[in-house]
């Protein structure tokens, strides 16, 4: 049985899964919700969205449950001997892909390479000469690279192509024979999710899954036997490393987000239902927060949580608690200096939301503040935290790179898209150029914050009618008369 | 008006007042004083003697926030917090704690952030009305479907891949112009040239959708129907009545931006070695330089609280309906 680390970020993480879960639940049951709802659903960009996102999200939870592996009992040890656990905590994704971190070269390689970026002096037929000598793990099994790398490399990314093909091609055909039940007949189901004549846009969420599973087969054939996005300057994979940001980048983004929460919806409805002093010291707080530059002030927090952690370092046992301590700090101090926005607009609809004639009637009715505020006024606000939310969320995946840049960011030693980026710049003036971090970093984090964008603006849409109107189409509607 | 604007700088004071309680507490709650001279001090065994001589001659050696052994008034007279926070308000900043007179140290610094922020937030804006009042003159057509694509996609790409990538580009491969650096006189336009660039490119996502939005919610409004059925011309619908009528959201906004074009892009400044307020701000933080530090949240703040009230007294030129009270 191995030793389970229960981090402070999984453990908000896992949560925030089984809130959002709640939430589907409560959706489903509610005729309201699920018919605005179904806006997003309906909506075939969000639902594209939506299947990155996914392959996102489990990833990242693949990577947040930590453990540190039992060692193998040393021989000859008593039998009642304390177990031993392994110094490095580990999770499911790090044993998952164990191939691609026990790979480690020397230094940099270019993406699917076998031979080393840096020329080393070897000794052919009695002279020495440079050359670049093979690397230790990428295209290791060939023998002789020069005649069979093409081929082979070739041969590998066909079949992994099809094979992700075949799996798209197999889950169109599963999801039009589950449809058939509905819509008459198995081939018109077919027809009508291709011809994208369905309500819930399965042409394109069918693409989608198509594009990445073929880019995953693409992965499981090439990666076993070559860095399939080169490596760094210490030698690591660059794919896994990006693969292990993309967990910090999903911690910043909904860990941060729900830390702004708590802060805003109290001070917020509080300030709009009592007005009067309550709103003017609510109000000076948020106007107190709101003026100081916002990245001076997360400094000054930041610069405050690693004093602490200096001081206190013997709480944490491993490296990764320390880190993942840390990035979960870094989240609560982005909560605590971000509430001002929704606590403002929170304000503002309560204070209209107050002065209507069900509230007034509850007044009547002797119903307590405490009563009226949680029955009556927060789930009419409910709309607008949800879409602040996931508005927040592509922000601050953006944030945390400028944050790392100005030295403020998540702990050195966890990889996250800032740091990738940070050390490219410097790669960026080499000669050769190494552009292959910087690619990957770009490629993973552009594919992830335009999946929350798109989704964010499906659900903006569907809980804000007006924003409906701002909808590009690419043709002109009739116009109504 | 005038009762109005005095109204505010009573309230602009009060939180001022609360922004140097707060920075004061952060920055004390893990550096004492001791510290601070110390790192200052910077030989490796320091004597108790040096620090409390470096502490005397900069005022540190008073308690934090109050003086049990002062009578009176002085009491809180007598103290670190008031000798820093009181004579920011006279704009009196005095002098690092490395010793170099911060009031110099800013106005050197000025010229240079102001001469890549200024043209940056004009341009910046300009350009972003331009594309969105291109997008809505031609709604709903295929132009307008692919450039708010195109702006979701370029508001999802972190600005440090635009700085990196142009720089790699235009001034590695191209050699167009200097990577990095800042000369004053006309050859300041070589250097400024590529950050102004960047600058506008990766924000103009994210304004434009904005300003497209503003534009359209006036689009939807009556009178532009009776502007229309007058028989004007779109082009003068959008410029004469929509644009005009949009002014007071985007001046919101572009109010909203004022205090970040002073305080300068902290990431720009440093990326393009702009002598400017942001670089300073990174050095003052790495080398937590408490005097400077406070001095800039107070300076950011003054400038955001004036923003604000620049842009109430605006909306009365604006919008003749709107009277200040």
């Amino acid at each position: 049985m191995p030793k389970f680390v229960f981090l402070w970020t999984d453990l908000v993480l896992w949560l925030v899964v089984a809130t959002v879960i709640a939430y589907v639940v409560h959706v489903r049951r509610n005729a309201d919700l699920r018919k605005t709802w179904q806006h997003v659903l309906h909506d075939a960009p969000a639902m594209s969205a939506a299947v990155v996102l996914i392959a996102f999200i489990t990833i990242a939870l693949l990577d947040s449950i930590h453990f540190r592996p039992r060692l193998a009992a040393v021989p000859g040890a008593a039998a009642d001997a304390s177990e031993a656990y392994a110094t490095r905590t580990v999770s499911p994704l790090d044993l998952l892909l164990r191939h691609a971190v026990e790979a480690r070269e020397k230094t940099y390689s270019v993406p699917l390479a076998y031979w080393s970026f840096q020329r080393e002096t070897a000794v052919v037929d009695g002279r020495e000469v440079r050359e670049l000598p093979r690397l230790a793990h990428g295209g290791s099994h060939l023998q002789d690279p020069a005649r069979e790398w093409k081929p082979d490399l070739l041969k590998r990314s066909l079949a992994g192509i099809a094979g992700g093909l075949v799996s798209a091609l197999l889950l169109t055909f599963a999801i039009a024979a589950l449809r058939d039940r509905t819509a008459g007949g198995w081939s018109q189901s077919l027809g009508e999710m291709l011809r994208g004549q369905t309500e819930i846009p399965w042409r394109a969420i069918v693409l989608t899954t198509a594009v990445l599973s073929m880019f995953v087969g693409w992965l499981a054939a090439v990666w076993p036997v070559y860095h399939p996005f080169g490596t760094d300057r210490t030698g690591n994979d660059v794919l896994f490393q990006a693969l292990k940001s993309v967990r910090t980048a999903v911690v910043i983004g909904s860990l941060s987000t729900i830390a702004t929460l708590p802060l805003a919806i109290a001070l917020g409805v509080l300030a709009g239902y009592f007005k009067g002093w309550v709103d003017d010291v609510i109000q000076y707080f948020y106007t107190v927060l709101s003026a100081i530059p916002p990245i001076l002030l997360v400094a000054a927090f930041v610069l405050l949580i690693n004093v602490y952690i200096d001081r206190n370092a013997e709480n944490f046992a491993t490296g990764v608690e320390r880190a993942e301590f840390r990035l979960f700090l870094l989240c609560l101090i982005l909560g605590i200096t971000g509430w001002a926005t929704l606590c403002r607009l929170l304000r503002a609809e309560t204070l209209k939301i107050s002065e209507l004639e069900y509230v007034q009637a509850a007044h009547a009715f002797g119903v307590s503040h405490w009563r009226i505020m949680r029955r009556h006024i927060l789930p009419n606000v409910m709309h607008l935290v949800l879409i602040v939310a996931v508005l927040d969320f592509s922000a601050l995946v953006l944030y945390e790179a400028v944050l790392s840049y100005v030295g403020v960011g998540v702990d050195p030693n966890s990889s996250s898209f800032g740091s990738m980026i940070n050390l490219a710049r410097s790669e960026m003036s080499r000669d050769p150029v190494v552009w292959w971090n910087l690619a990957t970093a770009f490629t993973f984090m552009l594919a992830l914050v335009l999946a929350a964008n798109l989704f964010a603006d499906a659900v903006r849409e569907a809980f804000d009618p007006r924003a409906r109107a701002f909808r590009p189409r690419r043709f002109r509607l009739k116009e109504a008369t | 008006m005038l009762n109005y604007i005095l109204r505010r700088i009573g309230y602009a004071l009060l939180i001022l007042v609360g922004v140097n309680l707060l920075t004061f507490t952060l920055f004390f709650a893990v550096n004492s004083p001791d510290n601070i001279a110390r790192l200052n001090i910077g030989a490796k065994r320091v004597s108790q003697d040096a620090i409390e001589k470096w502490k005397a001659e900069r005022g540190y050696d008073k308690p934090l926030w109050f003086n049990s052994k002062a009578e009176g008034f002085d009491k809180v007279r007598q103290t670190i917090f008031y000798d820093r926070s009181l004579r920011l308000f006279t704009l009196n900043f005095g002098t690092s704690d490395s010793g170099r007179d911060i009031a110099h140290e800013i106005a050197n610094r000025i010229p240079a952030s102001l001469a890549l922020a200024g043209p940056m937030l004009l341009l910046t804006v300009f350009s972003g009305i331009a594309f969105a009042l291109l997008l809505v003159f031609f709604r709903a057509s295929y132009l307008d479907f692919w450039g708010t694509v195109v702006c979701v996609v370029m508001m999802s790409i972190s600005s440090l891949f635009y700085i990196i990538m142009a720089q790699w580009f235009f001034g590695k491969t191209l050699k167009l112009v200097p990577l990095s650096g800042f000369v004053p006189g006309l050859d300041l336009v070589k250097f400024l040239a590529l950050p102004l660039v960047v600058g506008i490119v990766f924000q103009l996502g994210s304004e434009a959708r904005l300003f497209r939005a503003m534009l359209l919610e006036e689009v939807g409004k009556d009178y532009v129907r009776t502007a229309r059925s007058k028989g004007l011309s779109e082009p003068a619908v959008l410029f004469g009545h929509v644009l005009r009528n949009a002014w007071l959201p985007i001046l919101t906004h572009v109010g909203a931006l004022l205090p970040y074009a002073f305080l300068g892009s902290i990431v720009f400044e440093s990326f393009f070695g702009i002598p400017g307020l942001g670089t300073y701000v990174v050095e003052a933080i790495a080398g937590q330089d408490f005097a400077i530090v406070h001095t800039m949240v107070f300076l950011g703040s003054l400038l955001y609280i004036l923003a604000y009230l620049a842009t109430d007294i605006a909306y009365t030129f604006v919008d003749p309906r709107v009277r200040l009270a």
